[in-house]
């Protein structure tokens, strides 16, 4: 189907880091059924590192290969650093996705950020709520 | 590969190609041409009408040739809706799970001041005679229902729903896309006013309809130009395309009953196997259904990943998630008989044909089977609802 990338279509078909993580520091869910996708990303994270990260998803193609792709960005990195990954950044690295198929590539950026913030909030660490999107108030089919 | 989308379009049938042939190389006149290349071009248009109309029970100069399905149910309901407002008659009765050919039409009218009901189909996807009858009121200038659904491949009650119009002098259309060819159709002895058909539905060509309206029922044009099609359709005739749907529909009329009973019995075995998928329900009454109409809902899941993985496993299927339509929402037809949205987008079309076979229906139900597993593995609601987190929609 042309629909998408090989790269989209790659990480669809063999998708790296399914699963759950027992104990996780951190959980992130985000989306909901009635908008036909929900993502939901664990993390290990020490000394600040995520020593590892899986994921589950309910969705459409692109949905499953954001995620995919997104936690393989975020494994063995920094926790600032997957404060700062972008959708935009998930899109380009699966050499792009379609237009009415880039809010996957947000949701992905959503869960993580939410499953760091699960990690700060347990942990007692400060953080800056600013760069946290208020779900509640946005009218994205993101929020939960 | 095995090819489970016939009712968004179907392989042309070999009957239907060499019918074809002869009116692009040979006999290739405009049929409104003095000339004997044009005549022969408008002998083969008139022997066409002839047998189009012969198939559906109507008369030939009943019968309006289209770009297909679509443009047919506009004219129509464009048509009634003149006639109705020239007599202040400004309020027409549908259902809730019509084509969006019919939908998007009524919604133009209802922006023009036109009044529109949109009846309820019920959780088996059919509308009842009564229904239309107590929708009908003083000012009704038509009723439209389709004749048989293109999603979940339910029957209405046409006949009755005809004689029901009949009775209170409506007219009465129906949009007979995935009919045609499949169901029998009568239009006189059905009661039918106006009907929409499209070619590629039966093994024919795309871009080639029929709209049958009904002696003195007055046609507006949707295309303005010259004076084809006795002047209600502008445009040279697709001669080509025009033949080969009348040997497609003369074929599959003349197959009908042992086409229906090989298709109603591989439908009722890949019903029995994909019903044993746990959370799992039909889409539509189990019996008043197309013959070669499955659909289906799985709960955890959503339809477009399910038609990935599918296609990747050499079937070609078809959904009505909000994934597949393109917007947020699913189906409205899934949504009409009251499927909610989180059920609705884990949605599966199957739709036969002759060439199917009873080793791509097991085939098939092993492999949804196989996808739908490994898709609940990697969902996180699938984990909820096993969990006993959240509790299961579908029983």
């Amino acid at each position: 189907m042309a629909l998408y990338s090989e790269k989209v279509m790659d990480h669809f078909r063999n998708p790296r880091n399914v699963g759950v993580i027992e104990n996780a520091d951190g959980i992130g869910e985000v989306g909901n059924a009635k908008c036909g996708d929900i993502m939901k990303i664990y993390l290990k994270i020490e000394n600040d590192i995520i020593v590892d990260v899986k994921f589950e998803t309910f969705g459409c193609g692109s949905a499953i290969a954001s995620s995919s792709m997104a936690t393989e960005m975020i494994k063995g990195k920094h926790i600032s650093d997957a404060m700062n990954l972008t959708n935009k950044a998930v899109a380009e690295a699966l050499d792009g996705l379609p237009a009415h198929k880039m809010h996957c590539s947000v949701l992905a950026e959503e869960a993580i950020k939410k499953a760091l913030l699960d990690y700060y909030k347990k942990n007692y660490i400060v953080y800056d709520s600013n760069v946290f999107h208020d779900c509640e108030s946005c009218g994205h089919c993101c929020g939960d | 590969m095995i090819y489970l989308d016939n009712a968004a379009t179907t392989k042309m049938s070999q009957t239907a190609i060499k019918a074809m042939i002869p009116y692009m190389d040979c006999i290739y006149g405009n049929p409104s041409s003095l000339h004997s290349a044009g005549q022969k071009a408008n002998e083969a248009l008139t022997d066409a009408r002839e047998r189009i109309a012969r198939l559906l029970g109507c008369e030939a100069k009943e019968i309006t040739f289209t770009s297909g399905g679509s443009e047919a149910d506009n004219q129509a309901i464009v048509s009634a809706a003149r006639i109705g407002e020239r007599s202040g008659k400004k309020h027409i009765v549908s259902t809730a799970f019509e084509h969006h050919a019919v939908l998007h039409t009524l919604n133009k009218l209802e922006k023009e001041g036109f009044e529109v009901t949109l009846l309820d189909v019920g959780e088996n996807g059919i509308v009842l005679p009564e229904q239309v009858a107590d929708a009908i009121r003083e000012d009704t200038c038509l009723v439209t229902v389709m004749f048989a659904n293109n999603e979940i491949g339910t029957i209405q009650p046409i006949e009755e729903i005809g004689q029901v119009c009949r009775g209170k002098g409506v007219l009465f259309h129906t949009d007979a896309v995935q009919a045609a060819g499949h169901l029998r159709i009568d239009a006189k002895a059905q009661n039918i006013d106006m009907l929409s058909l499209s070619a590629h539905k039966f093994h024919g060509p795309k871009g080639i309809g029929v709209l049958y309206a009904r002696k003195g029922i007055r046609l507006t044009n949707i295309i303005e130009g010259g004076a084809q099609e006795r002047g209600k359709r502008a445009g040279t005739e697709n001669i080509p395309a025009i033949m080969a749907m009348t040997a497609a529909l003369e074929e599959a009329c003349l197959h009908m009953d042992e086409n229906s009973a090989k298709l109603t019995a591989l439908r009722d075995k890949l019903i029995a196997g994909l019903s044993k998928i746990p959370h799992s329900v039909l889409n539509g009454d189990a019996e008043k259904r197309l013959p070669g109409n499955v659909s289906f809902c799985f709960e955890g899941i959503e339809g477009e990943s399910l038609l990935l993985l599918l296609d990747d496993k050499g079937i070609c299927a078809s959904s009505g998630s909000a994934c597949t339509s393109g917007s947020l929402d699913p189906s409205h037809v899934l949504l009409a008989i009251g499927r909610v949205h989180d059920i609705a987008h884990g949605s599966l079309r199957l739709t036969l044909s002759e060439e199917n076979t009873e080793k791509e229906v097991d085939y098939t139900i092993s492999a949804v089977k196989d996808v739908v597993e490994y898709l609940r593995s990697i969902s996180p609601i699938w984990r909820d609802l096993v969990s006993g987190k959240k509790e299961f929609i579908i029983k």
